[in-house]
């Protein structure tokens, strides 16, 4: 057996020309299987995805319709003329039966509209929800980001210094972040930073820029910072055991590299899942730091619209977001999916 | 030999000692809500227009408020209401959670999927949010309308747990011998898998209490909670807008509300970690 390394190579290229003909059928044969595997399974996610929002969507308007109380009756108080609250029903289409109602509502999910403001008439709810979503989604992207470029180097920090008194004060500085309530952390971060330091502007100064959303930033981010980190530490103390990171070790490879491009790499996807999904839940926990900070987002939209007993826009309010969450889900699932043929079969 | 199911021998449970601080906290908090309205004696409305917003001091120990409240008297009204709110939401959720997630788990078919279908939906979209709209849209706010809008969605989590559990149960050997011996399936829910399976619900629980103190803060924080002044999230509010003037009012509820929200991580975690030791190498 004594082949010099260019007759390998001839051998080789031989073999694969002769067996080229099936290999490509075969090739072939599984990218179809894949894309085909795929998108039934694409197809049936967003099936039950819309099923999801209808859903959310029957919910919402049967709170709104079940619950005992009458919203013409809060909204213009008892001694009204009965004439404005004849109007305002007929506004809000309390004067037709519930089927008619559910069916105007979801007519107006069709078009687009989500129905008007009562009682002027003059703005759709989704032109409304256009104006503060860019703000609550940019604030919600900062957080996200945040929270992702400080958990991922300290999770790995902590997972490779486990049971170190580094990793022990990282666990226990990661339980605080998830303790704190994001209520009293911004007013504390707003005392500190924007009245005694005078480094930040305050509420409702510079609305838009970098600078006004960075505190609102850390205040509705460190919850998920320090979740991430958790996650990050404990996934990658999971792979670290894995047989193909010793193997890594074994064949000599910088520890770094083992590190990030071997065990990281599995350690991510449980990572990125939970972020994909909180992203939803960042959405709604702004309506507690655009109250801190005045920011004009949907949250602020939610509050002004319960004051207002604008019951469409709360309404409406929900839906959007249920329909961003459910759209990150299934993203989160396809992008998975893709990645990981385990899951698609 | 001692293990978790010997009953003849009573010994504290291996938890580690972070479980037993997170313990404590919850204990403290308890006794708060339990005993000190009745230490304290005053009530906490009593105003007192001579004293406001002042520091702490001997007759006040955590300062008072801009009405002239004692702060320490409202923290301990303020935790018999919460104590009563946990319990009582905690308590119906586990009921509602049981109940579904059992069935749904043992019982399959299509009861299964309509139970998975609305919890698909509940979690379409953030819980916060619906607590926030049911609350919004309900005429009258009140403990009882809170504890309906934290259940309505609160009892997710323990169904799909408890459905997860009941999964692994229903195959094994004594669930099928109590089939063989011809128990209802009623009994064979009740008696044979609920007891196998309330570990990690009771884990999900202590998680669950820390989400009903942080839920309740944030609505009372939006000005949408039970309208009673001295909740810790109204506190924590109203700590918030005098800021300006007396930092010691926002210290304290937020204080109480980390620290207890801590005690139930801590503890949550130790007794995943008791319960399931698999998880310890990693946790």
């Amino acid at each position: 057996m004594n082949r010099t390394p260019q007759q390998n190579t001839t051998n080789r290229v031989v073999r694969v020309v002769s067996e080229g003909g099936s290999w490509i059928v075969r090739l072939v044969e599984a990218l179809f299987q894949t894309t085909w595997r795929l998108r039934t399974y694409l197809l049936k996610r967003v099936f039950s995805s819309l099923l999801s929002v209808l859903g959310v969507a029957v919910l919402t308007f049967s709170m709104l319709h079940l619950i005992p109380g009458d919203p013409v009756e809060n909204l213009l108080g008892e001694d009204a003329r009965p004439q404005d609250k004849i109007e305002l029903r007929r506004c809000m289409d309390l004067d037709q039966t519930l089927p008619v109602q559910f069916g105007r509502f979801l007519k107006s999910i069709g078009d687009g509209t989500l129905g008007y403001s009562c009682p002027d008439r003059k703005t759709t709810v989704m032109q409304r929800l256009a104006q503060a979503l860019p703000h609550t989604v940019k604030l919600a992207m900062c957080s996200m980001t945040l929270a992702l470029s400080l958990a991922l180097p300290l999770g790995i920090f902590a997972a490779l210094k486990a049971r170190t008194k580094w990793d022990a004060a990282l666990t226990v500085v990661a339980l605080l972040g998830i303790s704190l309530p994001s209520m009293w952390l911004g007013p504390m971060l707003l005392y500190v930073f924007h009245a005694l330091l005078q480094w930040m502007p305050g509420p409702g100064e510079e609305v838009g820029t970098l600078a006004s959303l960075f505190l609102p930033s850390v205040m509705l981010g460190t919850h998920l910072l320090a979740m991430l980190a958790r996650m990050t530490r404990s996934s990658l103390l999971d792979t670290l055991h894995e047989d193909y990171v010793r193997t890594a070790r074994a064949k000599g490879l910088p520890a770094w590299k083992v590190v990030l491009k071997h065990a990281m790499r599995n350690a991510l996807l449980p990572v990125i899942t939970v972020a994909g999904m909180q992203f939803g839940a960042l959405l709604a926990g702004a309506v507690v730091t655009e109250k801190v900070f005045g920011l004009p987002g949907l949250g602020t939209t939610l509050l002004d619209a319960i004051s207002q007993r604008d019951y469409r826009v709360v309404q409406g309010v929900t839906l959007v977001v249920a329909v961003m969450y459910v759209g990150l889900n299934l993203l989160v699932d396809v992008l998975y999916a893709a990645v990981d043929p385990r899951i698609r079969a | 030999m001692t293990g978790p199911g010997d009953k003849t021998r009573w010994t504290l449970p291996a938890l580690g000692g972070a479980a037993y601080v997170g313990a404590g906290l919850l204990l403290v908090f308890v006794l708060m809500g339990l005993v000190g309205p009745w230490l304290l004696g005053g009530s906490p409305t009593a105003q007192n227009l001579d004293h406001l917003l002042e520091g702490p001091s001997r007759a006040h120990l955590l300062g008072t408020d801009e009405n002239g409240c004692d702060v320490l008297t409202e923290l301990c009204h303020g935790a018999r209401l919460l104590l009563g709110l946990c319990v009582s939401v905690v308590s119906l959720c586990l009921f509602l959670g049981l109940l579904l997630g059992v069935s749904a788990g043992y019982l399959g078919g299509l009861w299964d999927e309509l139970v998975m279908r609305v919890i698909d939906v509940l979690l379409a979209f953030p819980g916060i949010l619906l607590n926030i709209a049911i609350v919004a849209v309900t005429p009258k706010a009140g403990v009882g309308v809170l504890i309906f809008a934290l259940a309505v969605n609160g009892w997710v989590g323990y169904a799909r747990v408890a459905r997860g559990q009941v999964l692994r149960v229903r195959e094994q050997e004594f669930v099928l011998a109590a089939q063989a011996l011809g128990c209802s399936p009623l009994r064979i829910m009740w008696r044979h898998i609920l007891p196998n399976i309330l570990s990690p619900i009771i884990v999900q629980a202590t998680f669950g209490l820390a989400g009903v103190v942080l839920v309740e803060a944030s609505l009372s924080f939006l000005g949408l909670g039970p309208q009673v002044p001295y909740t810790w999230g109204a506190l924590l509010s109203q700590g918030t807008s005098s800021f300006w003037r007396a930092q010691h009012l926002l210290l304290a509820p937020g204080l109480s509300i980390a620290l207890l929200v801590l005690g139930c991580n801590l503890l949550g975690d130790g007794l995943r970690d008791y319960v399931d030791p698999k998880r310890k190498r990693s946790a």
